[in-house]
């Protein structure tokens, strides 16, 4: 299942994208003036200063001005003088009126492209995100609808000639409509006709002045005063989601983690991704607290406004997740045991329990966000617990019978040295062990490298500007100084991207593989079928909450043997998350394996005993 | 540099207080508690990674200066002076005093850095804010004193006197007084050259006439400098010094007299035994009367009773015809004694040893069991056990001889010390010994009679 696309006139898109992300919207303000300009006989106009078109292709300003529709909104003479003041002032800083949805579409698109790089195929970008977009501009009002929200702020009405929401293809109206603009197409100025026919709304003079003043994209104060009901408004962080529905939808080979670590490792642009707006979008005042990030993405908080975003648009079902898709769980188990280095016949008891479970089921792991629940499946966190669910299986976890079995372990390695060797716990611990406490303190000291300050200093206003801009002039004098005292060689160059974090090898004894280890020690012949050694289970989670908080468990470290931490500990590292969430997942997929044993005996506490067959 | 930036940091944690958003005003300090309430006044709101990962390159930064790795720490500065455009005000503002101090740190031992990158880093420092300005100038000039560049350091100093910037706050005042000083202490670094090269000159000759002018100008430029901050309570020990032989070398006697006895009297100056030292040898030199030396040297005692000067004041008070005095002297050598630094001291033996014969011949029992009463519980194991004895006899027999006298006289023939030292045979000792004998069974407080 694709969305449709309309067209691909690939080679122009690249180089004048930017142009058309402003082109997208510009219709939307400046259009109701409808006549031919004399000099260049476009129709393309665009408010001076002082309220009079200019024609946005030959820059001939007109003596026709702007009807103030809206009288009422200019409190007094008085504030209106001052503000032009203020702008005239400010006018060498004017570059194109722009509003904030584009400044967002800009970054998209900058993600997409970055995407690209990363081997994503290019119909995420043409298509898939492309049209996800234009359907949420549509939904939230800002434009491709007959009500845009800027003709009547506030009062938006719903979506009434939009009376199927649920599917997709029979809205094709919605689809076709895109032969202009945006991600894809190009020549845009060439037909102006198209924007002259659609409902172009009219903008209070009053409005887009006081909105310039504060910010430089023009409905910047009104966009970050706007509190509709209903409309998930467009933040930084949702472009990631966005992004992310866009890989989900074409299922590809990048999990939210993934993109978070690509993120976090600036293969993403995402902090000061406005750095990249083409030099005529000023950003400023209001802008700064829509664009500027100062944090990197969490994984709960993006996996939520993903599913958010889903339901907001009223996207029709995902595409399938079969067996043989990277996503599934049976797939990212064999990624992530190559990961952490745990021997490849482990492989085999994943899917068991991915089988058991049924969490390898196509209907579990397809998004539905119109489902009467809409959740989707955390496809990374999810194979990462199965992994650590059969490591319970197979070592108890206890801080004794790993060690036991390694024990055994150690003393057949050393007689039979040409056999196939066993998978020895205590010796795959000290490595990884060591691995990870390396990966992870260099981690911390990239993070603490991390520059996150853009080369274009963001201010308030046109009063803190000179001050914002010294200051930033004196961080890079003084940045240079101390950069000629580090060693010329950089140390830390940018890593290329990478879907693997770790790297194992034969010969290297700090980094030796153990994929092609054996777990016939910890696994016994009972009839036609091998069986766990260890017979013993534990549950990580006793008893769920059932109240409204949301998290269905708690991990207190300290209540957990030292070998599940660390297991728990690496695990999240790797996926960036945090180890209660991990914790939390791991208790879910038990849940479903021990389903009788939850339903059955509530009151029974401690160890459960289980015996499982495979 | 280091202990002149205690003193910075002094005064820093005075004035910085509102501008830091301290809490505290009462001169306690709990770090940790600062950053709970911060906590808490975000009423739990997740800190911004921006903030989690300067916090983090800060303390990498210290560790690497802690384990003198320049390098690194040079590396993470560069990420480091990101908080310089912190959102959050409180940290942009306090940011220029961190980085200052531990930037000037890196580029003082860093091997690729010099003289002209300190200046750039601290030019560029100065002028963040106001509220570091002098106290940079200040360490700079230090720094250039530390290179032995002492016209830049003075043109530093010049520079940072004349700055001015609007209402100056009082804690700006000390400081402006404090670049004054270290003008002053470079002005009499050159006086005092210049004084040496005078002395080595003929009176008769041309040249000195011209040198001594130069010297004068001199003197006038640095008393008005040095003046007006040791005016101000503080430990300003060089300065005073200084200034005072600058004003005794011109013969105003009065005026150095008068400085000093400010410094040491003045109630609102913290307590500074030095303070008295220089008063006391300043007297001394004027050779002022026995009682007026007394009268200072009682305060140093008060203060450091383990002073070196403590048996000059014995001397002194055993010289005076008050009785009191007397008293006091013994007091004095057996306060000197009770530290473990002195237990080698054989002046202090041999006038402890002379001075309880002489009390105890002027019938002065009761002062001496005075003294004793509170020692004799410890004095013999502290100073007069086997050990000692033993080890001081191998050491220092002189010192052994008076301190067995002592012992005698004051723990009686059984103390262990004497024993063993009355039992030596020594060619040399035996008549001081026999000596020895005949006092402590003469004059030993314990018992006499057995």
């Amino acid at each position: 299942m694709t969305l449709e696309v309309t067209s691909n006139d690939k080679q122009n898109q690249s180089a004048t994208c930017p142009t058309f992300h402003m082109e997208i919207l510009k219709g939307i303000s400046k259009k109701e003036f409808k006549e031919r300009c004399t000099q260049c006989a476009a129709v393309s106009w665009g408010l001076t200063d002082e309220g009079k078109y200019y024609c946005t292709s030959c820059h001939n300003v007109t003596e026709r001005s702007k009807e103030v529709v809206n009288t009422g909104a200019i409190p007094n003479t008085k504030i209106q003088a001052i503000n032009r003041g203020l702008k005239r002032k400010r006018k060498l800083e004017k570059g194109w009126d722009w509003y904030v949805c584009e400044g967002f579409q800009h970054i998209l698109y900058q993600q997409a492209e970055a995407l690209k790089t990363l081997g994503v195929g290019p119909e995420l970008k043409n298509e898939v995100l492309h049209n996800f977009w234009k359907r949420y501009l549509q939904k939230s009002k800002q434009a491709y609808c007959k009500n845009p929200v800027y003709t009547s702020k506030r009062k938006a009405p719903v979506l009434e000639d939009n009376p199927s929401h649920s599917d997709w293809d029979s809205e094709p109206e919605l689809l076709s409509d895109f032969s202009c603009p945006s991600f894809v197409e190009s020549g845009a100025e060439s037909q102006p006709d198209v924007h002259t026919q659609k409902p172009f709304p009219i903008i209070k003079a009053s409005q887009s002045e006081t909105a310039s003043i504060c910010s430089g994209s023009v409905d910047g104060v009104e966009y970050s005063l706007r509190k509709e009901k209903g409309i998930v408004k467009m933040t930084v962080p949702r472009t990631l989601a966005f992004c992310c529905l866009a890989l989900l939808w074409q299922r590809e080979t990048i999990t939210l983690s993934d993109l978070l670590r690509f993120v976090e490792e600036d293969h993403i642009p995402y902090i000061n991704a406005f750095q990249h707006f083409p030099e005529e979008m000023k950003l400023y005042g209001r802008d700064k607290g829509i664009f500027a990030i100062e944090s990197w993405p969490n994984y709960e908080d993006i996996y939520k406004k993903m599913i958010e975003i889903a339901t907001f648009l009223d996207l029709p079902r995902f595409p399938d997740i079969t067996e043989d898709c990277y996503l599934h769980p049976n797939m990212l188990c064999l990624k992530y045991l190559m990961e952490v280095n745990l021997p490849d016949e482990m492989h085999n008891l994943t899917c068991q329990v991915v089988k058991m479970t049924g969490i390898g089921e196509v209907d579990f792991l397809t998004f539905d966000p119109i489902a009467k629940m809409a959740k989707t499946a955390k496809y990374d966190v999810q194979a990462v617990a199965v992994i650590v669910v059969v490591l319970k299986l197979l070592f108890l976890l206890d801080d004794n019978l790993e060690w036991s079995l390694s024990n055994i372990a150690e003393k057949y390695n050393e007689k039979n040295k040409e056999d196939k060797p066993w998978f020895d716990f205590r010796k795959w611990y000290q490595v990884m062990k060591k691995s990870l406490d390396e990966k992870k303190q260099k981690w911390e000291e990239t993070r603490a490298k991390y520059l996150w300050k853009s080369e274009k200093p963001l201010y308030h206003s046109s009063i803190d500007k000179s001050v914002v801009c010294k200051r930033r002039e004196m961080v890079v004098n003084l940045q240079k100084q101390f950069s000629t005292l580090v060693d010329s060689t950089p140390t830390i160059g940018k890593k290329s991207p990478s879907s693997f974090q770790f790297n194992w090898t034969e010969e290297d004894p700090d980094r030796t593989c153990f994929h092609g280890h054996s777990l016939q020690g910890v696994l016994t012949k009972k009839g036609q079928s091998l069986t766990t050694k260890n017979s013993l289970y534990w549950l990580s989670t006793q008893k769920f909450c059932r109240s409204y908080c949301k998290h269905v468990t708690t991990y207190e470290e300290s209540n957990f043997s030292l070998s599940y931490q660390f297991i728990i500990n690496l695990f999240s590292f790797l996926l960036r998350i945090k180890t209660s969430f991990l914790h939390e997942e791991v208790s879910l997929i038990e849940k479903r394996l021990f389903k009788t044993k939850y339903s059955k005996t509530k009151k029974k506490s401690s160890r459960s005993r289980k015996v499982r067959k495979y | 540099m280091s202990d002149f930036s205690e003193e910075l940091i002094k005064s820093t944690t005075e004035d910085d207080q509102g501008e830091r958003c301290e809490l505290s005003g009462t001169g306690m300090h709990f770090p940790w508690l600062q950053k709970h309430i911060e906590t808490v006044a975000t009423g739990g709101k997740k800190e911004k990674d921006f903030a989690q990962t300067t916090s983090a390159c800060l303390s990498f930064i210290q560790e690497a200066l802690l384990k003198h790795q320049w390098q690194q720490a040079a590396e993470y500065m560069h990420s480091y002076l990101q908080v310089l455009e912190d959102s959050d005000s409180c940290k942009r503002q306090a940011a220029p005093e961190i980085i200052w101090k531990l930037g000037s740190e890196i580029l003082y031992y860093h091997p690729k850095s010099n003289v002209e990158a300190f200046n750039a880093f601290a030019d560029r420092m100065k002028n963040i804010g106001v509220m570091n300005y002098l106290k940079i100038s200040l360490q700079h000039a230090l720094y250039l004193l530390h290179h032995g560049m002492l016209e830049d350091a003075n043109r530093n100093l010049s520079q940072a006197e004349t700055w001015r910037y609007g209402e100056k706050s009082s804690s700006q005042e000390v400081l402006i007084n404090l670049i004054q000083a270290y003008k002053g202490l470079l002005q009499y670094y050159a006086w005092s050259k210049k004084k040496m090269e005078l002395s080595q000159l003929d009176k008769d000759d041309y040249a000195y006439n011209t040198a001594s002018q130069n010297m004068l100008d001199h003197s006038w430029k640095t008393s008005v400098n040095l003046g007006a901050l040791i005016q101000i309570p503080g430990v300003w020990d060089p300065f005073v010094k200084s200034y005072v032989e600058m004003l005794e070398f011109y013969g105003d006697q009065d005026g150095a007299r008068e400085v000093l006895t400010n410094y040491a009297y003045d109630e609102k100056f913290p307590s500074n035994p030095n303070a008295h030292i220089y008063l006391y040898n300043f007297l001394k030199r004027e050779k002022a009367p026995r009682e007026k030396l007394i009268s200072v040297l009682k305060i140093l005692y008060q203060i450091v009773p383990s002073h070196k000067l403590m048996l000059e004041f014995h001397r002194l008070l055993r010289k005076s015809e008050k009785e009191e005095h007397h008293k006091l002297g013994l007091e004095v050598l057996f306060a000197v004694l009770d530290f473990a630094g002195c237990t080698k001291n054989i002046t202090a033996w041999k006038y402890l040893a002379k001075y309880l014969r002489q009390t105890l011949m002027g019938s002065h029992l009761a002062w001496v069991q005075e003294e004793w009463s509170s020692r004799k519980n410890w004095w013999p194991g502290f100073h007069f056990s086997y050990f000692w004895a033993k080890s001081d006899w191998k050491e220092d027999k002189a010192l052994a001889c008076e301190k067995a006298l002592v012992a005698g006289v004051l723990s009686g023939k059984g103390c262990r010390y004497f024993r063993y030292i009355s039992k030596q045979d020594h060619q040399v000792f035996r008549k001081k010994i026999k000596r020895m004998k005949k006092l402590v069974k003469k004059y030993s407080i314990i018992n006499p009679g057995l």
